[in-house]
């Protein structure tokens, strides 16, 4: 890849480039969506993580009701840990190709293309 | 039953010409690969990032070569097999971990960094104690972790190779050292990085095939595999094993308030220490850019999960088919389930295979740590305060390259020394320590740094190196180092702290800190510097791009 392919960086973009960048709405807009998703959804995943360590910890009885042969409800929650965990990783995926990428690339653009 | 009986009395199981076979050829197979993949490795950052070209699907292979460790393979499926469920939180707790590595953590910091974990926490605070403090915490870390691997290495040896005496021990974990510096000295981030594709090719493989044939054993029937698993361990002739319910939480931790809040004291550290691990943070920077990053952590934890998933198999067809007593009583205990699993199942050939994947994990995640530990040691300590220089750029990469790679030698060599040392402890709680100073140390500063703008230098030594020193106090003096059978050192007593994993404590405590230092410190950081880290963390302006070819 040759170089050209790139402007020269860091040297290419000042310190009040970087913010004003940081004070466009475009920027903002893109760390509010950032903020808005990964908050709720890390304390959803963490809040279930610590209930099902809560009822591993002190809910025995609870964890070992026989729901099918010799599976039981711990089995079960462990498992929905793993299920959880996929489908959350798919969501931010899915999301974060969505509503990041266009955003970083075209403020990304915008900063590397006025500098070159 | 002759076989068992052999194993019970503390023989080799299996064929140690077969088992050091078979590890011979993956080591003749991977220095090939490895001494082809370093044509190139002449500047900085092809050796520390592999000249960050590795797709996104490379790295997350190679992340779960690096994650999935011998405490993984040996110390999970060991404890699932003796205790039951409770060997299966501590899957779910690094499995889960990865979606905070995930959310909050890999892209911005593959965003903002070059080389180590210190360079992004030290972009908008003042660089050199920054640098030190995150150094610090990332030698500690490798260190607690190399002692977990080099001490499943002590105990893998004696069950595999047959070598009881402690000269001969030392003599292999000395070869397996070695070796490990050899892989990293030739091949640098690129080779080491081939290194963990190739051992994770062979660990999941392994591990998937395993649990393939123990579910045939049941007739795909899992429930009857773990009613079988609940009779053995009923079965035992160890009173205390034998009243264990394995089905249900309970077994390991379940017995007073003090052990079940140690245990979500170790549930806290294994789901935050994750993303503070310095190695899995490093390999964020092997690839080109944060897309490649996020894929990379997807590929991670959908292989992570399925082997979780296929350890729970094991530990539970290890208890069902070898037994607890036959587990307890072989060198190794409860960390030789699995090898031993693999001989019921697939005899000589397969313990001579599985044996060489749990050798070819030692080596592998050792030398992502030793790696790991001489990049920092060279770009952040080196480069930028044994010199004394104010700015990296008076030291060239090329001197940091060579720092490190005499930094890898030092290394390697106290790996050896602490391996013949640390022979015979648990390695799964060992590393649940290194998880607890990773979660402790680095998080909070990690999360302050990308997330929280009024963060300053105070918060973040404060937050580093109280949570660093309270996790480190707190382990000296609990249950785990004296005063108790199990402990390191059962023969004195200096214990007060009740729990023997200390995050419930120590990670509050250095989030608080980190709170503490930032209010009582003045809000005097350079707005230009944190508005460009904050536009490069989110947007990948600038960030460091691959090397061309």
């Amino acid at each position: 890849m040759p170089e050209t392919q790139h402007p020269p960086r860091e040297t290419a973009i000042s310190g009040q480039e970087y913010l004003a960048v940081q004070a466009s709405p475009e920027f903002q807009e893109l760390r509010n969506r950032l903020r808005r998703f990964v908050f709720p959804m890390s304390a959803v995943f963490l809040l279930w993580y610590f209930a099902y360590v809560m009822l591993g910890a002190f809910a025995h009885d609870f964890m070992a009701i026989k729901v099918w042969g010799n599976i039981n409800v711990g089995l079960l929650i462990g498992l929905g840990q793993f299920l959880s965990t996929f489908i959350i990783t798919g969501i931010y995926v899915w999301w974060a190709n969505r509503e990041l990428d266009p955003r970083a690339a075209a403020i990304r653009a915008e900063l590397e293309g006025g500098a070159a | 039953m002759t076989i068992d009986v052999l194993a019970a009395a503390g023989a080799a199981v299996g064929n140690p010409v077969a088992n050091i076979g078979i590890f011979a050829l993956f080591v003749a197979i991977t220095l090939y690969i490895v001494i082809r993949a370093s044509k190139k490795n002449t500047t900085a950052a092809e050796f520390f990032t592999a000249g960050r070209s590795f797709t996104g699907p490379q790295n997350g292979i190679a992340i779960s070569g690096d994650y999935l460790s011998a405490a993984s393979f040996l110390g999970i499926a060991g404890a699932i097999a003796v205790y039951g469920y409770d060997g299966f939180l501590y899957s779910i707790g690094f499995l889960v971990a990865w979606l905070v590595a995930l959310l909050l953590v890999a892209e911005l910091l593959r965003n903002a960094g070059k080389f180590t974990m210190a360079d992004v926490l030290s972009f908008r605070l003042r660089q050199r104690p920054v640098r030190i403090a995150a150094a610090t915490t990332t030698l500690a870390v490798c260190l607690f972790y190399l002692l977990a691997q080099m001490a499943g290495a002590g105990g893998l040896v004696a069950l595999l190779l047959n070598v009881k005496g402690s000269l001969g021990q030392a003599f292999v974990i000395a070869v397996v050292g070695l070796l490990m510096i050899v892989y990293v000295l030739i091949g640098g981030m690129k080779g080491t990085t081939w290194v963990q594709i190739i051992k994770a090719a062979l660990l999941i493989g392994g591990a998937a095939l395993m649990t393939v044939m123990v579910l045939l054993k049941f007739g795909v029937n899992f429930s009857e595999m773990l009613g079988a698993a609940q009779t053995a361990v009923s079965g035992s002739a160890n009173e205390a094993v034998a009243k264990r319910d394995v089905l249900a939480p309970g077994a390991q931790y379940g017995a007073s308030l003090t052990s079940q809040i140690n245990f979500i004291s170790l549930a806290l550290a294994l789901v935050l220490g994750t993303a503070g691990l310095p190695h899995v943070l490093m390999r964020f920077y092997t690839v080109p850019t944060a897309k490649e990053a996020r894929r990379s952590v997807v590929w991670a934890i959908v292989l992570i999960g399925a082997f979780y998933l296929f350890t729970l198999a094991l530990g539970y067809g290890a208890a069902a088919l070898v037994g607890p007593d036959e587990i307890l009583a072989a060198p190794g205990a409860q960390n030789s389930a699995a090898p031993l699993l693999a001989f019921h199942l697939g005899g000589v050939v397969l313990l001579g295979v599985i044996s060489a994947v749990a050798f070819a994990t030692i080596l592998a995640v050792v030398a992502g740590l030793t790696i790991t530990a001489a990049t920092s040691f060279a770009h952040d300590i080196y480069a930028s305060v044994v010199r004394g220089a104010h700015e990296n750029n008076s030291v060239t990469e090329d001197e940091q390259v060579r720092v490190s790679r005499i930094t890898v030698v030092v290394i390697g060599i106290l790996a050896i020394g602490l391996g013949i040392l640390a022979a015979e402890q648990n390695i799964a709680f060992l590393v649940a320590l290194a998880f607890a100073v990773a979660a402790a140390a680095n998080l909070p500063t990690i999360l302050y740094s990308l997330y929280w703008r009024r963060f300053n230098t105070r918060g973040a030594l404060w937050s580093m190196y109280g949570g660093l020193i309270s996790t480190i106090v707190l382990i000296i003096f609990s249950p785990a180092v004296s005063g108790a059978k199990t402990a390191m050192l059962p023969n004195v007593d200096f214990a007060w702290f009740p729990l023997a994993n200390p995050g419930i404590v120590s990670i509050p405590l250095a989030f608080i800190l980190g709170i503490l230092g930032t209010l009582t410190s003045p809000d005097d950081e350079d707005r230009e510097i944190a508005a460009e880290f904050e536009v490069r963390s989110l947007t990948g302006v600038g960030a460091e791009k691959a090397v061309g070819h």
